[in-house]
Order: structure tokens, then C-alpha cells, then sequence
């Protein structure tokens, strides 16, 4: 545009041109706490929500244990509590209080699933840190569209009360799994009108997509058009990468989901039959629908979204990660660079893969072997990332502080996550493991100890930033061990419950099959287990509150870290810099030889002038 | 700190804000009107022979439509244009003409084509009866030429209580031309002008239909995705039309007064999405009127 040209007369510092004029008007109680545009207010809201539903998805899932550990037995005192909650008959099976029913069961399974991965995991590890440090890490003043970020909060927040509310459903929550496979989704509860858990399910799914891509749009801009002078891309943290990536997938990747979710909704509304074949049945009935719908459409479609979904659960948690190994070895990040390419080879590739979850199907062999050499191909850029991580601990003196602790134990974690998923990346060894306990143990290393436990060092590394104190250090540590440990007792059995062929869908924990008897005991340790990791997350819980007002005070920078968000006050006013901040030189500028301090922080206009990764030392 | 760029261009992108915000929401966007058309791909690809219609649509009709879309993309940039040249009662001009453009094309959808659509009727004959309804069908002579086979009897349904009263074991359809004159090679493709339903009544017994309504969403796998796309890209045009509408009232003026460029960009901005909401029905048009 010939006029853009004459306008921007501007110097190119013009965004911090203003200084730190802005007078502190007390805002209001709505204005502060519900209606904030301020891009860390927004952060903490999406961050102490989707740790509360990180909660309540657990509580769901430790039901889930209790019964398949104790099938038909009463879930003692909440049991008969819930029974009388919920005003279905979920936790009343047989007329006995406390005891659920198998559909129930379904439904905990289904919401489980979406609880954690759309209302835990992303708002935490992407929304909640990504609105939180980006801004503060690129120095920006605020997200470019404050208002689009706000409605993209509220947006967040409606979707979770529907889903919240689903349970109150005549009919229950959604049953049909996480995954809402038709036809088993589109026929559930037929005839109950809106107000079923399906159809609540997808009302919900499409308040959270749209929150999605305000956010997405937000962060992407922000990112392109809000750095810092100086900060150019090859400058910018590890994290703020793996931010821009995932945006990019949430953008393209869960708008086909919401076109599957309106056809759904039209399915279980309208009657039309978009996922219902010719000659569909119920109960041995002919279903009336036009038929000439696909199941397999559905499922594309899904997938679609659902595996670079789970991309964007694992690449904030790496981001985090990134930023706590660097900070506590002293070193910068082995491979920056590199580190780069591959977040952004990931997110391309996360985007051809994802009808390897649909080998069962009987696509065909010529699209099973694509889909399986994409699948391998993505492991490459996985790996990359995780050895620089790895090559990045080799010589450095560790500070082990609570944040390191998660990272260190994330490393390993994550391994044994992604390890045991290539035998599921290929087609024949996963028609032997496809909906086994395998699967179930595979992708929670993958996001339980491996993103939740990034989630927890960016908790303890950034707390101090958003708060002004510390969280206990003590506490924090009885945390981690707590933590780490029932984590893999839960998890690491599962891999011998699948392999020895238990169906990750029953209901009595396998016990209808005879070839789960020698692994059926590990339910009962897995249940064990889960209670420990529970006990063991309340002292998190009372650090997080305590330390709000009661926390060891601190200045702006405690870990003595490089990247711009430290140079802010603690915490950061609205407007965030007190001075114009600027980019010098790259993120980790961590033990400069020759230097007196061992490290440089990037807004430092003293020093030498380097570019992330262009040297080691 | 003030948040930058929200006016002028950054240098080093050439972009201000708000230009990256909506191409990058246009990318969501592609992707969402993708994830439908290809299940539109998908749906016809697998249509058993005959259950993916021909000539059910008002082609023209929908071509008006089209003109009179293209016609408001171009006055939108007339529109963005005069501001640019600060000229502000043209641009009010070509604004009006921009949102009435918009109006029209969806009274045009919602008054008339979709009416249209809810008043027809078509039921599917099961494959064993087929033979019995050759005379509406036609298919020997179909088969004999090469052509797709017909399994569904359209037209006016002449006793609309046969839709909910199962003591009622046929449908009266008075028929449409192409199953009142099956072998007339005039029924063999689709015409541009739709042809008058004709006097003929059929009468279809029920128990020979496998499945039958209204042209609702719910009839067939064509008419779930023409009504569910068609439907977004309404909703679409509404929500082009609101913004429109909320820039030509006061506040357009109101902010042109502040900052005549800021008012340009959103005018620009919004017209980017009113170009896009443009070409999903150049994609509309011929994969559901056409082909």
C-alpha cells in the first residue's frame, strides 16, 4: 500500500517511544479479576482454570481406577455423595449408591479425555504460559489484540462450564470416548433433544475451537509484530518458537474439527446422516436416516486435529523445559538452531500423520504405508529437540532447583514416551497394540510426567515473576518426589497390562478375559498409586495459595536468567517495562568466557552482540 | 507502554496488526470451509450410483447471487478506496450499495431458494422396487444410453399428512419433469432454466420407499452438506454485513474524524473477509449448482 509507506513516520523504537508514563489507575473488581485485556491477567485466569480442570480431570480418572481395580464395589464416601449430586443414575447402579453404572464409566473415559487435553493441558501449557511470558520474553507491552485475547478467555470459560454442566445431563456426559466416534456418537441418547451429553459435548468443543483460534491469531501476531527492537528471530527464546508453532497448528489444525463438530450437531440435531453409512442399525433396528454418510469421515477429520493436537500439548511443555535447563545448567541451549528447525519441521509434519490412528480401519495397505513413514519421519525432529536438551545438561554445573527437578525428570519421561510410540507408528505392530493399555501408557508419558511435569517447573520458575515470591523450595521438593514417583507406578505397569492384551475400554479392569489374568494385580497398585500422586499434589496446592502472600519476596530477576521477562518488575505493571526495552543478543548468553558475571541478560546493552546458537562455549 | 503498530505499518513487515490478525484468521478460515468441502469430496465419492443428485438447485438464481456477490467485492474496494483518497460520502456510497448487496444475496437465500427447497419432496425407492417405478424412472433407457441409474421419485407431495400419519401407506407426488418424462433426453442432464413441475401424481407406496422428506437437511447426504455450507457462508455474510453496518453508522464517522487511516484499514481489513466470504461461494457455485 503506496500511503502505509508515508505513514509510518515513526522511528523504529516507536513501540517503547512512550516510556513508562502510564499512571496506575485502580481498575475495578470486574474490570481487574473477569474483564482483564491485560495480557497477564489473562494468562494467570487461563492458568489457575485449566489447573483446576488439570484437577477435576484427575478426580475423574481416579474413579476410573477405583473401579477398575474394585469393579461393582461402592466408591467409599464420595461415592454415595456423587449418587446424589448427580441426579442420573450414573453412581447408582443396581439401586446401590456409589456404584456406577457401565455407561457412567463411558462417560468419566470420555470426559477424562477431553477435560485434560482441551481444558487441562492446552490452556495451561500453551494459553496460560504462552499469554503470560511471550509478551514479557519478546517485549512487548501487551498482546497485539487485548480484547480478541479477553473474548478468547471468556470463550474458554463457556465451553468449560457447558462440558462442567453436561453432567447434570438427563442422560449423563458424552460416552462415546474423547474421540466421539460415530456412529456410537451420533446415535447416543437419540431423542434427547439438546440437552444431551453429546450434544453438550460438541455446544462445548465449539466454544473452546473458537477460543482456540482467537488465541492462536493473537499469539502469531503478536510474535511477528510486537518484538522488541533487536529482537530478531534467530534472538528470540526457545520458548517464543515453540509458541509461534503451536499457534500455528491450533489455526490450521482445529478448524476441520469444527467443521466435523457442526456436522455431528447436525446428525444429532437435524437428523441428517454426514457419519451414518446406508442401512445403519440400532438394537438391531434400521435406523431412519438417509444413510449415505461415513463413519471413516468423521475420523479423518478428527484426526486431522487430534494429532497435531498433540503436538501442541507436548511443544509448550518442551519450550518450558528449554528455558529451565538453559537457565539452570549456566550453558545456552546445545543446538539452538537445530532446536528450531525441527519445531518447525514438527509442525508441518504433525500435519501428515494422522491417520496413523486409523490403521484399524482397513483404509488400505498404499495409505497405511504413508501414513507410516510420515509417522517415523516426525520422530527425527523429536529427537533433535530432545538431544539438544539432553547435550545441554553434558558439563554444565546444575543448580538443581525445583523447576530443574521437573525438567530433569522430563527428559527421561518424555523418552520413554516417545520410544514406545514407534512400534505404534507402524502398521503391524500396532494391530497388535492398537486400543491396549499400551497406547493408553504411551501418550501419558508423553503429556502426564512429561508436559504436566513442565507445566509444574513452569509454575515454579515463572511463580516468582507473577507474584513478586517464591513458592517453597522445601515444599516444592516433597512435591517433585511425590510426584515423579507414583507418576511412573501408575504409568509403567500399563505397558505390561497392553502388551499382555488388555482393551484400554473395559469396563472391570480385563477381568472378562482370561489372558489379562497374570497382569489383573496391577490394577491395584496402579490404584495405590494414583492415591499417593493425589496426596502429594496438596502441599502444591497450599505452596500456590501461601506463597501469593506469605512467599520469600524477591527482585526482579531470582534465577539470574537472560531472557527479556526478567528484566520486568515483579510483578509486571500493565504496559509491563518501566524503560524502552531492547534486543542485544541471543536468549541464552549463559558462562560468556571472559565475563564477569556468568550471564548476559539480552536487553544488557553492555557486552558482546551475538545471535542465539552462533557460538558454543 | 502503548501497544505499536495498531495504525502504521511495521517496517521491517510492511503490516500493521490488525492485516496479519485477519490473514491469518482467513488461513483458520480456509481450513474450516476445507475440512467441509472435502467432506463434500468424500460424501460424493462414496454416493452410491443415483443417491448424488442432479439439478436440484436453481442455477439461476445462484448465478444472480454470484453476480450480485462479485458486484459487493468490488464496491468494498471502491469503498476502502475513497477512504484512501479521503472522500468520505463516497465512501458512504459504495459502503451502501456494499451492504445491500449483501442483504440482497441473503434474502434471495433465505426467502426464496431455501423456501423452495423445505416445499419439495423426494423419496427414495428401495433397490427391489425399482422395476416397479420404471415408468417414472427410466431406467432401461439410462441404461441403455450409459447413463447413472435414477433411484428417487422428486416433485410436490400432494398429501403432506403421509409425512407423519402412518396410516397413510403412500405418498401422492406430483412429479417433477424429469420423472413425469424419464426417457426424454431433455431429462438426461440438468438444464440452466429449471423446468415446471409437471401434473403427473405419482402414487409411491410406502412400503416400497426406503426412504423419504421434505428437501430438509436430513434427505440425503447432498442436500447435509449444501444446506450446512451454504448455511456457514450465510452466516458468514451476516456477520460481513454487521461490521459494514456498524462502520457506516456514527462510529465510521466518528473514527474517520479521529483518524481517517485507522478507518481505512478496517474497511480493509473487514473487505479482506468480505473478498474471502466471496470466494467460498465461487467454490459453492459450481460444486453444488453445477457439477
Amino acid at each position: 500500500m503506496e500511503t502505509s509507506t508515508t505513514i509510518h513516520s515513526h522511528d523504529p523504537h516507536e513501540p517503547h517511544g512512550h516510556g513508562a508514563h502510564e499512571e496506575h489507575h485502580e481498575l475495578g473488581f470486574w474490570k481487574k479479576w473477569v474483564f482483564s485485556t491485560d495480557h497477564k491477567m489473562i494468562g494467570i485466569q487461563y492458568g489457575v482454570t485449566g489447573l483446576c480442570f488439570l484437577f477435576f480431570g484427575f478426580c475423574l480418572m481416579a474413579m476410573m481406577r477405583w473401579q477398575l481395580a474394585n469393579p461393582g464395589v461402592a466408591l467409599p464416601f464420595f461415592g454415595p455423595l456423587l449418587a446424589r449430586i448427580i441426579k442420573n443414575d450414573g453412581m447408582n447402579s443396581g439401586g446401590v449408591p456409589g456404584v456406577m453404572t457401565p455407561d457412567f464409566y463411558n462417560s468419566l473415559g470420555a470426559m477424562h479425555g477431553t477435560i485434560m487435553v482441551f481444558l487441562g493441558i492446552v490452556p495451561v501449557a500453551f494459553a496460560a504460559f504462552g499469554n503470560f511470558v511471550v509478551p514479557l520474553q519478546i517485549g512487548a507491552p501487551d498482546m497485539t489484540f487485548p480484547k480478541i485475547n479477553m473474548a478468547s478467555f471468556h470463550s474458554f470459560w463457556v465451553g468449560g462450564v457447558i462440558m462442567l454442566l453436561s453432567f447434570f445431563s438427563p442422560t449423563g456426559p458424552a460416552k462415546s470416548g474423547w474421540t466421539s466416534y460415530p456412529p456410537l456418537s451420533d446415535l447416543a441418547d437419540p431423542g434427547g433433544g439438546l440437552l444431551t451429553g453429546q450434544t453438550l459435548w460438541i455446544l462445548g468443543m465449539v466454544f473452546l475451537i473458537t477460543s482456540s483460534l482467537l488465541g492462536a491469531v493473537n499469539f502469531v501476531t503478536t510474535i511477528i509484530q510486537l518484538r522488541a527492537p533487536g529482537m530478531t528471530y534467530m534472538r528470540m527464546p526457545f520458548f517464543c518458537w515453540v509458541q509461534l508453532v503451536t499457534a500455528f497448528i491450533l489455526l490450521l489444525a482445529f478448524p476441520p474439527l469444527e467443521a466435523a463438530s457442526l456436522m455431528q450437531l447436525m446428525d444429532r440435531v437435524f437428523g441428517t446422516s454426514f457419519f451414518l453409512p446406508h442401512g445403519q442399525t440400532l438394537s438391531n433396528h434400521l435406523v431412519n436416516v438417509s444413510g449415505g454418510g461415513s463413519p471413516l469421515l468423521w475420523q479423518h477429520l478428527f484426526w486431522f486435529l487430534a494429532h497435531p493436537e498433540v503436538y501442541v500439548l507436548i511443544l509448550p511443555g518442551l519450550g518450558i523445559i528449554a528455558e529451565v535447563v538453559t537457565n539452570n545448567t549456566r550453558r545456552p541451549l546445545w543446538g539452538y538452531k537445530a532446536a528450531v528447525g525441527a519445531v518447525i519441521g514438527i509442525g508441518f509434519l504433525s500435519f501428515i500423520v494422522w491417520a496413523h490412528h486409523m490403521y484399524l480401519t482397513g483404509m488400505g495397505a498404499a495409505v497405511s504405508t504413508f501414513f507410516q513413514t510420515t509417522t517415523i519421519l516426525i520422530s527425527v525432529p523429536s529427537v533433535i529437540i530432545l538431544t539438544c536438551l539432553l547435550l545441554s545438561l553434558w558439563g554444565g554445573s546444575i543448580r538443581f532447583t525445583v523447576p530443574m527437578l521437573f525438567a530433569t525428570a522430563f527428559l527421561p519421561e518424555f523418552g520413554i514416551g516417545g520410544l514406545t510410540g514407534i512400534p505404534l507408528a507402524f502398521n503391524s505392530t500396532d494391530l497388535y497394540l492398537h486400543d491396549t493399555y499400551y497406547i493408553i501408557a504411551h501418550f501419558h508419558y508423553i503429556v502426564a510426567p512429561g508436559t504436566i511435569f513442565a507445566i509444574f517447573a513452569g509454575v515454579y520458575y515463572w511463580y516468582p515473576k507473577a507474584t513478586g515470591r517464591m513458592l517453597n523450595e522445601f515444599w516444592g521438593k516433597v512435591h517433585f518426589w511425590g510426584s515423579v514417583i507414583p507418576m511412573n507406578i501408575i504409568f509403567f505397569p500399563m505397558f505390561l497390562q497392553g502388551m499382555a492384551g488388555m482393551h484400554r475400554r473395559g469396563f472391570d479392569g480385563g477381568r472378562t478375559y482370561d489372558l489379562n489374568k497374570p497382569v489383573i494385580h496391577f490394577n491395584t497398585t496402579i490404584l495405590h498409586a494414583v492415591w499417593m500422586l493425589g496426596l502429594f499434589q496438596i502441599p502444591f496446592i497450599i505452596n500456590f495459595f501461601w506463597s501469593i502472600k506469605f512467599g520469600k519476596k524477591i527482585g526482579n530477576n531470582p534465577w539470574n536468567s537472560t531472557t527479556i521477562e526478567w528484566a520486568a518488575p515483579s510483578p509486571p505493571g500493565h504496559g509491563n517495562f518501566l524503560e524502552p526495552v531492547a534486543c542485544y543478543r541471543g536468549p541464552y548468553e549463559y558462562s560468556v568466557p571472559g565475563h564477569p558475571v556468568d550471564f548476559i541478560p539480552q536487553c544488557d546493552p553492555q557486552g558482546p552482540r551475538t545471535d542465539a546458537g552462533a557460538h558454543g562455549h | 507502554m502503548e501497544i505499536p503498530y495498531t495504525v502504521s505499518a511495521r517496517p521491517d513487515t510492511g503490516l500493521y496488526n490488525a492485516k496479519v490478525g485477519i490473514w491469518l484468521f482467513l488461513a483458520s478460515e480456509v481450513m474450516l470451509f476445507g475440512g467441509l468441502f472435502s467432506a463434500y469430496v468424500f460424501l460424493r465419492v462414496g454416493a452410491l450410483p443415483g443417491y448424488w443428485p442432479h439439478g436440484f438447485l436453481n442455477v439461476p438464481v445462484g448465478t444472480f447471487n454470484t453476480l450480485i456477490l462479485i458486484g459487493s467485492s468490488v464496491t468494498v474496494v471502491l469503498a476502502w478506496a475513497a477512504l484512501k483518497m479521503r472522500q468520505f460520502m463516497r465512501y458512504k456510497f459504495y459502503m451502501a450499495i456494499t451492504i445491500l448487496c449483501g442483504i440482497l444475496f441473503l434474502t434471495i437465500k433465505l426467502t426464496y431458494e431455501w423456501p423452495a427447497k423445505f416445499h419439495h419432496f423426494g423419496a427414495f425407492i428401495k433397490k427391489d422396487s425399482l422395476a416397479k417405478y420404471e415408468p417414472y424412472l427410466g431406467n432401461n433407457y439410462l441404461a441403455a444410453k450409459g447413463l447413472t441409474q435414477r433411484v428417487e421419485i422428486t416433485g410436490d407431495l400432494e398429501n403432506e399428512d403421509a409425512l407423519k400419519d402412518d396410516s397413510i401407506t403412500e405418498y401422492d407426488i406430483r412429479m417433477d419433469a424429469v420423472n413425469a418424462d424419464p426417457t426424454n433426453p431433455e431429462s438426461d442432464r440438468p438444464t440452466f432454466w429449471q423446468r415446471p413441475v409437471s401434473d403427473k401424481v405419482a402414487m409411491v407406496d410406502k412400503a416400497d420407499v426406503e426412504y423419504a422428506s421434505m428437501f430438509y437437511p436430513r434427505h440425503s447426504a447432498f442436500f447435509s452438506t449444501y444446506f450446512l455450507i451454504t448455511g456457514l457462508h450465510g452466516l458468514h455474510v451476516l456477520g460481513g454485513i454487521i461490521v459494514f453496518t456498524y462502520f457506516w453508522l456514527p462510529v465510521g464517522a466518528n473514527l474517520y474524524k479521529k483518524n481517517p487511516e485507522h478507518l481505512a484499514n478496517r474497511i480493509e481489513v473487514v473487505g479482506l473477509f468480505w473478498h474471502f466470504v466471496d470466494l467460498v461461494w465461487i467454490f459453492v457455485f459450481p460444486l453444488f449448482y453445477l457439477l
